[in-house]
């Protein structure tokens, strides 16, 4: 029982900067300087543009894993199917742009769509930022790895008897894909998804950076409203467009721990 | 195996890196001479003493001022750097705050007189505030009643960057940005006062207005250009113009500056509807503890050949007349440094608009979340 002290330091952490912050986020939706007042709450909540931003930046996250799912699982396969010391070399290759900061990778995706690419096709004044297209390419980009270091693991820790076993009993490898691997790299999908769903649902960075502040997301949307003109922001309604956003990204890791929950082993990341 | 494979690695990475190297706005050349960093009127400088606490924007004065400033007069500067005059703002509110003189711009000085945080300029102490061309004052009077609290330190106009080659009529209104001709090569300006401003001044409206039906208008103005533009940006603007992948922007004279050193394809223009125009002042705020290094620092900076200096540091314009008269024909005969009176007579500056804020914030929110879809 006396180990619990270990703990503590963690709670005092989650304190601090977890708990505290989201009731920070929950007093300045309903208090504005001052006041208690539910107005910018519900006005914010009734503002049919700001759920259209919600429902596209939902379409995009979405289209980003699936996208991400369907790269991610060929490669995460082959990886697990290769010798070990090849395979280790080769997802450290798929890991090294993750070493560098995420912003950087941003930026240089920018310079890659508007000027490398462009100059190099001699395309003229025409560049391939600004697009949809370009926001989702350079999330599934940033967002791939997330999705195949958990199949990876789940599938490197498969156990190749069940396989030997499903060959044994007349089933052909397509077979055996569906009713035997598939099913057992469930956990692994899950986790693949909810690392992926998350952060792309809450994508900020890319869409402000690629979309040339055109292609406007959620988070885009949480920013502006806390840095308006005259920088006093408006933070309640900052603080409700969040709220909206984490009860969205509670709701996915809701459903997503109900496919989970039989599957203890193996769908973790780390 | 591993080792190999690693090296092959490394090159690649070097190759691609060398390849996509970028270079947008290089250092701008400037000239080359020593520059002259003596009185323009032979002045001597008492010993103060003290320490001065300065908050400032970043690399918004030339450091060998500041070093010269402490030299002379004994003082011991304190420079601290802001990055937004909201920042600037708070910190100023607070009444413990050290600080004893700051730059900010000019619809935060409305501010500030309204909240009676600033002191009274003591013009005695700053004899070399004639320096500054009345014109400068003209305008500086409509946010500083009397130009009793500030001085102008820099200034400078919002306006329109275009390529040349691009662009072959004439610039001359902010009715181009809407010209479907430009599809997708205009650049607006990430910012609620200033795309509202490009608006509402092209419908013929005050940029101050404080009328919901003309703010209406505009943000329906604004919604329109939304398939006509490149995209919203502040910093990325320049590399995109630089680089030939856009045909026009809204853009500050400073900006467009580094862009034109760069690209001499490129053009500024203010256009004939009129246009923003910003000052960033010094005050003194009522709390300021060392109000004798302040008035002297103050006085220091509007010295002809050091306002000249400073100039050439910050490329911006200066409302300086002596500094004026010292700086070669660069920055003397450029429009886009020393716009002419008639151009500067159709600029106004942001006003504080109270609550009426609100309605902007309102109409930006629309716009942004008509964006993209």
């Amino acid at each position: 029982m006396k180990r619990r002290i270990f703990a503590y330091p963690y709670i005092v952490w989650m304190i601090l900067f977890i708990a505290a912050p989201m009731l920070f986020i929950v007093y300045y939706a309903v208090n504005v300087g001052g006041e208690w007042t539910l107005t910018k709450f519900w006005g914010t909540l009734s503002d049919a543009a700001k759920w259209n931003v919600l429902w596209i930046s939902v379409q995009m996250a979405f289209k980003t894993t699936v996208i991400c799912l369907l790269l991610g699982y060929p490669i995460a396969y082959i990886l697990s199917n290769m010798k070990k010391t090849v395979a280790g070399f080769l997802s450290v290759l798929f890991f090294v742009p993750m070493w560098m900061n995420f912003v950087l990778r941003t930026y240089a995706w920018q310079a890659i769509l508007e000027y490398f690419l462009p100059n190099l096709f001699g395309m003229g004044n025409n560049t391939l930022t600004g697009t949809e297209s370009a926001v989702l390419m350079v999330l599934v980009y940033n967002f791939l790895p997330f999705m195949v270091l958990p199949l990876y693991n789940t599938l490197s820790k498969l156990d190749k008897s069940l396989l030997e076993a499903a060959h044994d009993l007349g089933a052909n490898s397509v077979l055996t894909f569906f009713r035997v691997i598939l099913p057992l790299s469930v956990p692994g999908i899950v986790s693949g998804i909810t690392m992926v769903f998350i952060p792309a649902i809450t994508a900020f960075t890319v869409p402000a950076l690629i979309g040339n502040g055109k292609y406007n997301l959620y988070g885009n949307e949480i920013e502006l409203a806390f840095k308006t003109l005259s920088g006093q922001g408006d933070y309640a309604v900052g603080s409700t467009l969040s709220l909206i956003l984490l009860l969205c990204v509670l709701v996915s890791t809701l459903i997503m721990n109900h496919f989970d929950k039989d599957q203890q082993e193996g769908g973790q990341m780390w | 195996m591993k080792k190999i494979f690693a090296f092959a690695l490394c090159i690649v990475m070097l190759l691609a890196s060398f390849a996509c190297a970028q270079k947008p706005a290089a250092n701008t050349e400037k000239s080359e001479e020593e520059p002259d960093y003596s009185f323009a009127n032979g002045d001597q400088y008492e010993q103060i003493g003290g320490t001065l606490n300065i908050l400032n924007w970043g690399e918004y004065i030339d450091p060998e001022l500041i070093t010269l400033f402490e030299e002379e007069t004994g003082v011991k500067v304190n420079y601290v750097e802001m990055t937004s005059n909201e920042e600037m703002l708070i910190k100023l509110r607070s009444a413990d705050n050290p600080y004893d003189m700051c730059f900010p711009s000019d619809y935060i000085i409305e501010k500030l007189i309204k909240d009676d945080l600033l002191q009274p300029l003591d013009l005695s102490k700053i004899p070399n505030a004639k320096n500054i061309a009345d014109r400068m004052y003209e305008v500086t009077n409509t946010f500083d009643p009397g130009n009793q609290y500030s001085l102008p330190y820099m200034w400078g106009t919002l306006g329109i960057l275009f390529n040349t080659k691009m662009v072959d009529e004439t610039v001359d209104s902010w009715n181009i940005l809407w010209d479907e001709k430009y599809s997708g090569q205009i650049w607006q300006y990430d910012s609620i006062r200033d795309a509202l401003a490009v608006s509402l001044l092209r419908l013929g409206y005050d940029m101050n207005t404080q009328n919901p039906d003309e703010v209406a208008q505009a943000k329906e103005e604004l919604i329109k250009q939304i398939p006509l533009l490149k995209g919203c940006g502040t910093d990325n603007i320049r590399a995109s113009m630089i680089n030939g992948k856009a045909a026009l922007a809204v853009i500050y004279a400073g900006d467009a500056i580094l862009c034109m050193e760069e690209n001499p394809d490129l053009a500024y223009v203010i256009p004939k509807e009129g246009s923003n125009v910003w000052f960033d002042n010094v005050v003194i705020p009522k709390t300021a503890k060392n109000v004798e290094a302040a008035h002297a620092f103050i006085n220091f900076l509007n010295d002809a050949n050091l306002a000249a200096r400073n100039t050439e540091f910050i490329y911006y314009s200066t409302p300086n007349q002596g500094a004026m008269d010292l700086l070669d024909e660069y920055f003397t005969e450029n429009e886009v440094f020393n716009p002419s009176d008639e151009t500067l007579a159709r600029c106004s500056v942001y006003h504080d608009l109270g609550t009426f804020i609100e309605v902007y914030n309102a109409a930006w929110d629309e716009f942004k979340a008509k964006m993209g879809n």
